[in-house]
């Protein structure tokens, strides 16, 4: 065993912390006198204060003990939680990070001007923040009371965070139209007479249900915050509410259960499993060969234990994308900021499970799309004005499965992407040749080449045309792909499709003349057999299947297979987003448990192959590259649609 | 006396590729196989054109005969399978190198060990490090690098 540093241990603890701080702190920007969100960030202050000073980080403790205390302004209601101080606190955070990560190099000034912005954050006018809660009675419309004209009236005295509630609303058949069935929550900053308040009710105070009252004292309800909170926050609060319960600190009965496990156990754990599940395939096989009814009843029983073994070590590695998507917010936060754009970050499927690895390799990229999108999809203000569109933009990042694969969304609704300036800019670089015949998403797929960049100007952003180069390569190291839509006027919308795992998936076993070759079966539409007339004409091969063309591909050609060809070769249709080709293989062998193997540098230039796997027998077999054989076809296809069309002409 | 022999030794393993005797740094040996199902890999080089499993490992097949413009029959019962490993520009590079029949682990005298003559060589220069002599004939040690570099495609790759 090796002996294990405790200030990597603080360390550790600390990178959790100051990410649930900073959560709690972007929260609290959009629900400002939410008491857990306050209390959250303050237990993790308190926190990493004393674990701080066990491990003799002093300057860390010594610049969080004065943060602290300004928070605690706010834990006590004394100061509300304003933009400026969520600002502050967080360049506060990031110091702290800097403090713990080299305390040496960090600049002592720094840190004082933070905790004065931080000071000055707080002592602003300490007005309580007022909730109120309030129901107007059934009828309320019908007897002349516009709500919006209330809801107004308690604007005007004071900046107000007004929450629908919507509990109240009868089963769909019962609903009467003339029938007001929503209750509103606010919270009232400023120097706000409890009086006013309930004077804007004067007239309809009798039959309506209203509470006011001071937040910061005990035991008030925090009914608003938890039943309708806005739709991005719910996920994340979720996540929050994990790490939460470690960092308080407190022995809970749930503490035990999860566990800290260093990743390279779990990379080693994998590799064990995938030894396990060859070992059982020739296991299996003899089993088989044998014709022992003891012998392949306990292989039948090994083969489920190992595939169920196989499932649960997976799942270990599988991390929700919204540990990934928590960090974008501050990402969007601060760039909406810089940019002077506001941006609503939207996010979805936070729960969607990938594999750990491939959650590590996706941020970068995530960053890269994330920038682009800010920096060129999104208009400033006034052109969003003047094309009709709000002054905030959205920006979507989603994530769901589908099939075998993750698909993870990146959406703007700005100006979309310029194709002509695009393609303007490609043929005056030599990306293509000047008039070169190209439709306009193969235009548009040309941002993701190496160095390119229409951007008229280098920010401090993006510009470069080093990014998005960075997402294809990213993303086809990971096997996966990019689709890219783009609507002008309307956004673009980049989408990344992954495989749940690299580490084993289910293939289908095929052989071309004498070597066997294994297809991801998430890749696999169908087999069919090879009609006789088939025929090349010209030179390209395309197949009838239920009245579509599908180009095919000899893979005994591909692969240069000795022997002779069998008489009743099959098809093996393979698909990667909307693209189909068909495979000619010589016999489909069938299922099996594939553990992939990475290819060495020796092989890693094939691009027909993604790797390799070891057979029940102990040969070894490689798998196709669907991906890019696929990429292959597609060329055939647009060659036949060009030859179609120059034939036309 | 002993440290200065270190120095000056070469620990080798001997392989017989046809009639050359060839010698296998001993310390990147990692073992001697038997001949196992050898699984071809199309259009990749002639040189690296088959993958084989070393328990439970995936790895490339090297034949050394094709570099050295060598005949290959096929396999006899002497026919062994030397998995080495070694750095290749800072990577790990493990790989098997198919042999005619593997000899033994001896000791190369550095004395005994020349330079590449430029002429009058059946092989390309570049692939051999040096020659060692022995009682019995020449040794010839080939710069492993050197040839998996060019010959596995990876300055191709590269370019």
């Amino acid at each position: 065993m090796t002996s294990i540093d405790p200030a990597d241990t603080f360390r550790q603890e600390a990178a959790d912390l100051l990410e649930i701080l900073e959560q709690s702190l972007l929260d609290l920007e959009r629900r400002p006198g939410d008491e857990d969100l306050v209390s959250s960030a303050f237990r993790a202050l308190h926190t990493l204060k004393g674990s701080g000073a066990m491990f003799g980080f002093t300057a860390v403790s010594a610049f969080i003990h004065d943060f602290e205390t300004a928070f605690d302004k706010v834990r006590k209601g004394e100061a509300p939680a304003s933009g400026e101080l969520i600002a502050a606190a967080l360049q506060a955070k990031d110091h702290v990070a800097a403090l713990i990560t080299d305390a040496a190099s960090v600049d002592a000034s720094a840190g004082s001007e933070i905790l004065a912005a931080l000071a000055a954050a707080i002592s602003g006018p300490c007005e309580p923040v007022w909730r109120v809660n309030f129901r107007l009675p059934e009828n309320a419309l019908m007897l002349g009371t516009n709500p919006v004209l209330l809801l107004d009236e308690m604007r005007s005295l004071g900046p107000c965070n007004i929450v629908s509630r919507s509990e109240a609303v009868a089963p769909v058949g019962d609903i009467d139209p003339d029938y007001l069935y929503r209750a509103w929550a606010l919270e009232i900053g400023g120097p706000v007479d409890p009086l006013a308040i309930e004077d804007v009710f004067l007239f309809i105070r009798d039959d309506m249900e209203l509470t006011i009252e001071r937040s910061g004292g005990g035991g008030v309800e925090n009914a608003a915050a938890d039943e309708a909170p806005p739709q991005a926050a719910t996920a994340s609060e979720a996540l929050r509410r994990e790490p939460e319960r470690e960092a308080a600190g407190v022995a809970q009965k749930d503490k035990a259960a999860t566990l800290r496990v260093p990743a390279e156990r779990l990379d080693e754990l994998m590799d064990r499993v995938g030894e396990l599940v060859i070992a059982q395939a020739r296991l299996s096989q003899i089993a088989v060969s044998r014709h022992d009814p003891a012998l392949v009843s306990i292989a039948e029983d090994i083969e489920r234990l190992t595939s169920s073994l196989r499932d649960t070590t997976m799942g270990t590695r599988m991390v929700p994308i919204g540990t990934l998507f928590g960090r974008f917010r501050r990402l969007v936060h601060d760039l909406s900021q810089d940019l002077g754009k506001q941006v609503n970050l939207v996010t979805t499927g936070e729960e969607t499970e990938l594999d750990k690895t491939v959650i590590e390799q996706l941020a970068d990229p995530l960053v890269h799309l994330i920038r682009n999108a800010m920096d060129h999809g999104i208009e400033q203000s006034e052109e969003r004005r003047a094309s009709g569109k709000g002054d905030t933009a959205t920006l979507r990042l989603s994530a769901a499965h589908r099939g075998a694969e993750v698909a993870i969304t990146i959406a703007d609704d700005g100006a979309g992407l310029d194709t002509a300036r695009i393609r303007a800019k490609a043929e005056a670089s030599g990306v293509i040749a000047p008039g070169a015949v190209l439709a306009e998403a193969d235009v548009n797929r040309l941002i993701f080449e190496a160095g390119f960049s229409t951007s008229q100007s280098v920010t401090s952003l993006s510009g470069r045309g080093v990014g998005m180069d960075v997402v294809k390569r990213t993303i086809e190291g990971l096997r996966g792909s990019i689709d890219l839509a783009s609507e002008p006027g309307h956004g673009t919308e980049v989408t990344l499709r992954l495989p749940l795992t690299l580490a084993i998936i289910d293939g289908l076993l095929v052989r071309v003349g004498s070597g066997r070759y294994t297809i991801p079966l998430a890749a696999v539409e169908e087999c069919i057999e090879l009609p006789k007339n088939a025929g090349e004409m010209r030179g390209r091969s395309f197949l009838d299947v239920r009245g579509e063309l599908v180009p095919f591909m000899r893979l005994r050609d591909l692969f240069h297979a000795e022997g002779e060809a069998d008489v009743y070769q099959k098809v093996v249709i393979v698909s990667s987003g909307q693209i189909r080709i068909g495979l000619v293989v010589d016999q489909i062998i069938g299922n099996n448990q594939t553990v992939i193997k990475q290819l060495s540098r020796l092989h890693s230039s094939l691009k027909t192959f993604s790797g390799a796997t070891i057979l029940g027998d102990g040969t070894v077999a490689l798998i196709l590259d669907v991906m890019n054989l696929v990429g292959f076809g597609q060329k055939l296809e647009e060659s036949r649609r060009d030859d179609v069309l120059g034939r036309a002409a | 006396m002993t440290a200065h022999s270190e120095k000056t030794v070469m620990h080798a393993l001997t392989i017989r590729l046809q009639d050359e005797i060839f010698a296998l740094e001993a310390t990147s040996v990692r073992e001697i196989l038997d001949p196992v199902p050898i699984t071809r890999v199309p259009n990749a080089p002639e040189f690296v054109g088959g993958l084989i499993n070393v328990r439970g490992t995936v790895v490339p097949l090297a034949d050394l005969r094709v570099v050295f413009g060598m005949e290959r029959p096929p396999t006899d019962q002497d026919t062994r399978i030397v998995v080495v490993e070694f750095d290749l520009d800072g990577d790990l590079m493990v790989a098997g190198i198919l042999a005619d029949k593997v000899h033994e682990v001896t000791e190369i005298d550095a004395g005994s060990m020349e330079t590449v003559p430029a002429v009058g060589m059946r092989w390309p220069p570049a692939f051999i490090r040096s020659i060692g002599k022995r009682d019995d004939g020449f040794i010839i040690i080939p710069d492993m690098q050197r040839i998996f570099r060019n010959e596995g495609g990876l300055d191709a790759a590269a370019a």
